[in-house]
């Protein structure tokens, strides 16, 4: 501590507070000592196990995913072997990959854009100065909140061809029957329309709790200044919503990559799942059934590395344009 | 201040409630069928139009549904999995969230991000060798088997460590001055400090497990340990193109997680908005 006095003045004080340093010196000491003692020792008994957690649950596996993926090994023997980078080179060749990769690219934009599209949509309708907003978060946010199989058994029973809700529905406007999980076609976009419906909830509330961050004044501003509802939200809105859009496109990409339980669920027939499921075989359910119906395992792992690296890709180069313009 | 009435500002409100309202009904629809198709006898579940309302109501589906499986132990492997597994991540994020958050020490960042570099990979990515290790560690077909992937989480880690790291050091230093030990400083101030954190990673991470359904499909065997996620599908294919015990063991499914939205509706949305918000 410096004192601003001048010389002269408190001269006593400061002599006294000169002679009490070295005890203070030495007292901070001794409890920096204990602490740092204490604090090692809780940190060691925190960090050693969570992180022999995390080397056995994440790293170890993730790093074998790539090892399985140079040998030829199948599920249940001890040991493969080593073949290189042939298993890339046999799944490039394989349609049922090609397929599957396709498909997957095609379920995830197909689902992520219009999921948060719409949500977006309606959180802005929500944030108008409507009354009781907050219900109508909620019922919207139902299907979340309901898990997924039951909801692709529902779904299913929805699209069934014969006596299904769907076909009802349409045929009140004049729309002849389909049969919507058999039709090739179809398959894909009636999975993808539930995968929306299921999704928008969750985006929704993001989107409404960004909204509501953003102070008032700016849109009155945006109003006064004679913006349009459009302006408005493209000058306004979007900018400030961007953290709260670039992580649900984030998660969103990433969820959708993975889809494999509605697919599962919903082209499950008589005991065997994706049989006639191929225009929606999936990438996850392509490497389910390579390891546990062909017991490939490091065919299955080369598939599992290539659906690694492509969430990896998506999610840094989103993450980036988060960097970037944030 | 609004002026008090206009047309324009009331007709407007009445359209952007129609529109909310005829969407809500779209989203709520699917639910209502699965409930109302659950109560229906046999003959009413396969006519030619179909009717919304059950004409003669019936519990017949639930007891074949309760008959046919042991949905009842389903329902408790799920709640004992998804119970363990979020309170194994709520602990070891929050001691690890404080670890990152307070101390320093040679290599944390280095583990810090290493930590972090998972966070965007799915276990879908790496399932397959975690399956052999679970395999050759013989928890195949096991209730501990079927939690060991929820047991941490990076994004849980992350989550905890950002909120922490606003709890001003101050008041730590002051604990440790009054003698508090490390254990005493993250019971005593840093959980109660974070419980709207803790709450909000629980919930997800509870919804998140209970709807787990690759790995469960793949480690299970016996109906002994199934989840209500996978006895559901098993189910399914025992029963084929029988709709009504299907939405009658769909409707058991859904309302145990529905209930938990309806008692906690508040606490569930604001702890999304928060994961969203910080995420």
């Amino acid at each position: 501590m410096r004192s601003l006095n001048p010389p002269g003045e408190h001269d006593r004080d400061r002599v006294r507070e000169a002679a009490r340093v070295p005890d203070k010196a030495s007292e901070a000491a001794g409890l920096w000592h204990t602490r740092w003692r204490a604090q090692l020792v809780f940190g060691v008994a925190v960090l050693v196990p969570v992180l022999a957690l995390f080397a056995s649950l994440r790293f170890v596996p993730m790093f074998q995913t790539f090892r399985f993926s140079l040998y030829d090994w199948a599920l249940g023997a001890p040991t493969g072997r080593f073949i290189g980078l042939a298993n890339f080179g046999a799944l490039l060749a394989d349609d049922a990959f090609r397929d599957a990769f396709w498909n997957t690219l095609v379920f995830c934009a197909g689902t992520t854009l219009p999921t948060l599209a719409l949500s977006l949509a309606l959180a802005e309708l929500l944030n108008r100065r409507i009354a009781r907003p907050t219900y109508y978060e909620m019922l919207f946010f139902v299907p979340v909140v309901l898990s997924l199989v039951p909801v692709s058994i529902v779904w299913k029973w929805i699209y069934e061809p014969k006596y299904g809700l769907l076909n009802y529905l349409l045929s009140l406007v004049g729309i002849s029957p389909r049969a919507w999980l058999f039709d090739p076609q179809l398959v894909m976009p009636a999975i993808i329309v539930m995968s929306i419906w299921k999704g928008i909830g969750f985006y929704l509330v993001i989107f409404t709790a960004g909204l509501r961050n953003i102070p008032r004044d700016y849109f009155d501003a945006a109003c006064i200044d004679g913006a349009s509802w459009w302006s408005a939200f493209r000058f306004v809105t979007l900018p400030l919503l961007r953290p709260m859009l670039l992580f649900a496109l984030v998660w969103a990409s990433i969820q959708n990559l993975n889809v494999f339980t509605q697919v599962y669920v919903m082209t499950l027939s008589y005991g065997s799942a994706g049989t006639f499921g191929r225009p929606v075989q999936v990438l996850v359910l392509d490497i389910y059934n390579n390891a546990f119906r062909y017991f490939r395992l490091g065919y299955a792992s080369a598939e599992a590395a290539i659906l690694f690296l492509t969430v990896l890709v998506i999610s840094v180069i989103q993450l980036r344009l988060l960097r970037e313009r944030a | 201040m609004k002026p008090a009435f206009r047309l324009a500002d009331v007709s407007a409100q009445v359209a952007t409630h129609l529109l909310l309202v005829l969407s809500v009904a779209v989203m709520i629809l699917p639910l209502v069928w699965m409930v109302l198709t659950s109560f229906k006898p046999p003959v009413e579940v396969n006519i030619w139009p179909p009717r919304l309302l059950p004409q003669q109501w019936t519990l017949e589906n639930y007891t074949l549904a309760f008959q046919r499986a042991p949905l009842v132990r389903f329902l408790v492997n799920s709640a004992i999995i998804s119970v363990v597994g979020t309170v194994a991540i709520l602990l070891t994020s929050a001691a690890a969230g404080y670890v990152f958050a307070k101390y320093d020490f040679p290599g944390k960042e280095v583990i810090f991000i290493a930590i972090l570099a998972t966070i965007m990979i799915p276990l879908e990515a790496y399932i397959v060798p975690f399956f052999t290790q679970v395999a050759r560690w013989r928890l195949m077909d096991t209730l501990v088997g079927l939690v060991l992937p929820n047991l941490i989480a990076s994004s849980g880690i992350f989550f905890m460590r950002q909120h922490i790291l606003s709890i001003p050091d101050a008041l730590l230093d002051a604990a440790r001055i009054d003698g508090a030990s490390e254990f005493y400083i993250f019971g005593r101030i840093i959980l109660p400090l974070s419980s709207s954190a803790l709450s909000a990673l629980g919930i997800f991470m509870f919804m998140f497990i209970w709807t787990a359904f690759l790995w469960p499909l793949m480690i299970t065997n016996s109906t002994q340990v199934m989840t209500m996620e996978l006895g559901l599908t098993f189910f399914q294919s025992m029963f084929t193109i029988e709709y009504g015990p299907m939405m009658a063991a769909s409707t058991i499914a859904v309302l145990p997680m529905l209930i938990v939205f309806v008692i906690l509706r508040r606490r569930v949305i604001e702890s999304i908005a928060m994961t969203g918000l910080r995420g």
